[in-house]
């Protein structure tokens, strides 16, 4: 070869080598990202079961549950739909009726939402962004539940 | 006094704004006095803002709740450590620590950078004067810590319950260290595009900045693991969370910096690639400062959410990135590229690393904006986490690991793969049997776990190859190697420590994500869980009294043989201030492993939530951090790298004499 094809060589290379990386990433963001619903919007989207998404809304008063051991059930509703989750583990610190949280998971045959983290801000006078956004996009924000 | 706090602060800028015009005309025009301006001026800046800060510490250990925010983010009960921490354990403190370091760094060019050309000083000054004057601008309009209230309140908010905590008075310090410490780099970087001028002895003066920096932002980055490992309760040391990943980003592009670095300075070669590299570290320092402090995240990290602030880094963040860069495509062209090479070579090896890092940063980036852009455009609200990392982040750096033992041992110029695999047999023959010995002795190893930590003895022994080939072992007797041993440069065992502190990393990852068990389970007090042939007996909860808090602590007896041999305590603390409950995890340390425990609710029955996790190794992933951090160190005092030129002997006194 000469230096010419040489040089083109390793620059093919490195350009093959950024591509398959590029390629890589597109292929996970698809499938490895996790979307954000509350509530309602499971109704009109559908999430197959075992897909797994992040759930948030604001833990609905009367259904905390505590079951055997460590397991947990409540419902997460954005006041137009509610949604049941279960969750084994140790629960946020902040994690308390009225109060705003994200839980990650994905949903059971049953249709029960099965949580593996639960998220509730670590601050009590904030409540997590995405759920905010979403009460407000919905038109049930109080201002008073996020002060 | 504070303010004689704000007036300093007030009078900082001001200086800042000549710094970065002065100097820069003088470079201009050649006069030698509007040049030598930059110096002084940059240490009298650096003394301001450090007074101004000592003003707002001191509003803070005396709890002057006049002050807005030391209202908001302090209490008189508080221990006096979290009282002076909690100096930055806010936004605008934060900042203003922030600038302090900045201005630090530029006053050490200001009083170290005598051997520099005169111009490529005033210049490099000038740049710093920039970014100072761009902050210090940002802090006084939208984030001013020095506001009074009035009438002042009697009692402070407290610091959040999380911050207060030993981790806030290095984690920040020494995350910003290397942040801040990488706008030198830039700042070089810039001066030489101005310039239109750039050789191998600029290297040599960028590198050392670099290494400082890339030490302080390792330490950084490790102590924030850590931190948040005992003190969220999730027993997880690694979240690729956007605010962790935005740490992450500039130490990838450093890490890849320190190496093209010692291309241009050894080999003339990559110049132009190395000044790119040098603005984009610092660059994704900036965006991880956006990131963190504009509030777009929601996390510990985001004190309080200001749209103006937003916005105002955003526009620093264009004006910087989008000024260097496009201030390189205009100028890059006039500087001399580089040597061409045999990519077998130390040098080829190095391009291969810059490749790895340089893409894995890439998709480290494309994680963690992806959401964000998405969000901005379409109102869609994805997060990406392990996962997406695990698939794009992993594969770029597994085989970046596996080719790491190689590089030191190419020779310069035109290496010879097949001998370095030779003298690399050892080492090789050592990971396979780590392997072997993993995957068939160990139980419940996967294939994975064995590669794992086969890669990891892989790293260790490819460095500790490294050294013994070097002492020349194998060829030369004993004594002779010792001796060899103790002249190697210390360059030499700082590049072994720092890949053989990666190796350790490595390992404690893999023992606990691959070896690691948990339980959850509700315990009543007296009964005993077992958990990877350790035993715990709850012993029940007592509740105590703290200075600003109350808790609830469980203590757990670590049993052998029946007897007692230790306990661990976890507790969950009741902050009344801030109505703020808190877990601190209970952990013990056993040989490199760890027993981590983490309390959760009371149950009606008396009985307590408990998860306990046993992580094998898991010391050794902050552990590689400090290795690391000692690698850099050595390097950094290798003769060749004393700051400036290496013939020349700097005269002590007249440092020492310098007015700081």
């Amino acid at each position: 070869m000469t230096r010419k094809q040489k040089r083109l060589s390793v620059i093919l290379a490195g350009l093959a080598f950024l591509g398959a990386a590029a390629g890589l990433t597109f292929y996970a963001l698809g499938q490895k990202a996790s979307y954000f619903y509350m509530p309602a919007d499971l109704a009109t989207a559908s999430v197959p079961p075992g897909q797994r998404i992040r759930l948030g809304g604001l833990v609905e008063k009367g259904t905390i549950v505590r079951g055997q051991g460590a397991t947990v059930a409540f419902s997460v509703t954005d006041k137009q739909k509610s949604v049941k989750v279960t969750y084994t583990g140790i629960l946020p610190d902040l994690f308390r009726e009225e109060q705003g949280v994200i839980t990650e998971g994905a949903f059971g045959p049953d249709g029960v939402f099965v949580a593996d983290s639960v998220l509730a801000k670590h601050d009590e006078r904030y409540m997590p962004k995405e759920v905010a956004d979403g009460l407000k996009a919905k038109g049930v924000w109080q201002e008073s539940t996020s002060q | 006094m504070v303010e004689t706090g704000h007036f300093a602060l007030v009078l900082a800028f001001a200086l800042s704004l000549v710094q970065m015009l002065v100097p820069l005309v003088g470079a201009r025009t050649g006069n030698q006095r509007l040049m030598a301006v930059g110096g002084p001026v940059t240490v009298t800046g650096f003394a301001l803002t450090a007074l101004s800060f000592a003003a707002l510490a001191s509003a803070y250990a005396g709890s002057d709740f006049s002050v807005a925010s030391v209202w908001e983010n302090s209490h008189s009960l508080q221990p006096m450590i979290y009282k002076i921490t909690g100096t930055w354990g806010n936004h605008e403190g934060s900042m203003l620590l922030w600038v302090l370091i900045l201005t630090f760094f530029g006053a050490l060019v200001a009083v170290f950078g005598n051997n520099l050309p005169a111009s490529l000083k005033a210049n490099v000054l000038a740049v710093q004067g920039m970014i100072g004057a761009a902050f210090f601008l940002f802090i006084l309009a939208t984030s001013n810590p020095f506001l009074r209230l009035n009438p002042a309140p009697i009692e402070g908010r407290d610091l959040n319950p999380i911050l207060q905590d030993l981790g806030l008075a290095i984690h920040p310090p020494m995350l910003y260290l290397g942040y801040v410490g990488f706008s030198i780099c830039f700042s070089f970087s810039v001066a030489a595009l101005i310039e239109g001028r750039i050789d191998a002895s600029w290297a040599r003066w960028v590198r050392p900045w670099a290494l400082v920096a890339w030490m302080f932002l390792t330490g950084g980055i490790a102590m924030g693991s850590y931190w948040a490992y005992y003190e969220l309760g999730w027993g997880g040391f690694w979240f690729w969370d956007p605010v962790e990943n935005a740490s992450f980003m500039p130490w990838l592009a450093g890490t890849a910096l320190l190496h093209s670095a010692i291309v241009m300075e050894k080999r003339s070669a990559l110049k132009i690639w190395t000044l790119l590299l040098a603005i984009l570290t610092f660059s994704l320092s900036l965006l991880g400062t956006f990131l963190v402090r504009s509030g777009v995240l929601t996390s510990v990290h985001a004190f309080a959410t200001d749209p103006t602030r937003g916005v105002f880094i955003l526009c620093i963040l264009t004006l910087f990135i989008g000024g260097s860069l496009a201030l390189f495509a205009l100028r890059a062209s006039r500087l001399t590229a580089g040597g061409l090479f045999h990519p077998i070579s130390r040098e080829g090896a190095l391009v291969l690393n810059n490749l790895f890092l340089t893409t894995a940063t890439a998709t480290v980036l494309v994680g963690t904006l992806y959401p964000l852009a998405l969000e901005a455009l379409t109102g869609g609200k994805i997060s990406v986490g392990a996962p997406f990392f695990d698939l794009t982040f992993g594969p770029l750096m597994l085989p970046l690991l596996a080719i790491v033992p190689f590089g030191p041992l190419l020779a310069w110029k035109r290496g010879d793969v097949i001998a370095a695999s030779q003298r690399l047999m050892a080492a090789f023959a050592l990971a396979i049997a780590a392997v072997l010995v993993t995957g068939l002795f160990v139980d419940g190893a996967s294939v994975f776990a064995a590669l794992g930590v086969g890669l990891a003895v892989w790293l260790v022994a490819g460095a500790l190859t490294d050294l013994a080939v070097k002492s020349g072992a194998g060829s030369v007797p004993p004594v002779v190697m010792l001796r060899r041993f103790a002249g190697l440069p210390r360059s030499v065992f700082g590049t072994a420590l720092a890949h053989l502190g990666l190796g350790l990393t490595l390992l404690g990852i893999v023992g606990t994500l691959c070896f690691g068990t948990e339980k959850i389970l509700s315990m009543h007090p007296g009964e005993t869980v077992e958990l990877s042939g350790h035993t715990l007996r709850f012993e029940g909860l007592t509740p105590q009294k703290g200075p600003n808090f109350t808790e609830d602590r469980g203590r757990f007896l670590l049993l052998s043989d029946g007897n007692a041999d230790g306990e661990i305590t976890s507790a969950k603390r009741f902050y009344p201030v801030r109505q703020t409950v808190t877990t601190e995890s209970g952990i013990r340390t056993l040989g490199l492993s760890q027993l981590y425990l983490s309390l959760g609710d009371e149950n009606k029955d008396g009985s307590v939530v408990v998860r306990l996790w046993w992580k094998p190794l898991v010391t050794l992933i902050w552990g590689g951090g400090l290795v690391m951090m000692a690698g850099a160190a050595m390097s950094l005092l290798d003769r060749r790298l004393r700051v400036g030129a290496p013939a020349k002997r700097r005269k002590p006194a007249a440092a020492l004499a310098s007015p700081t």
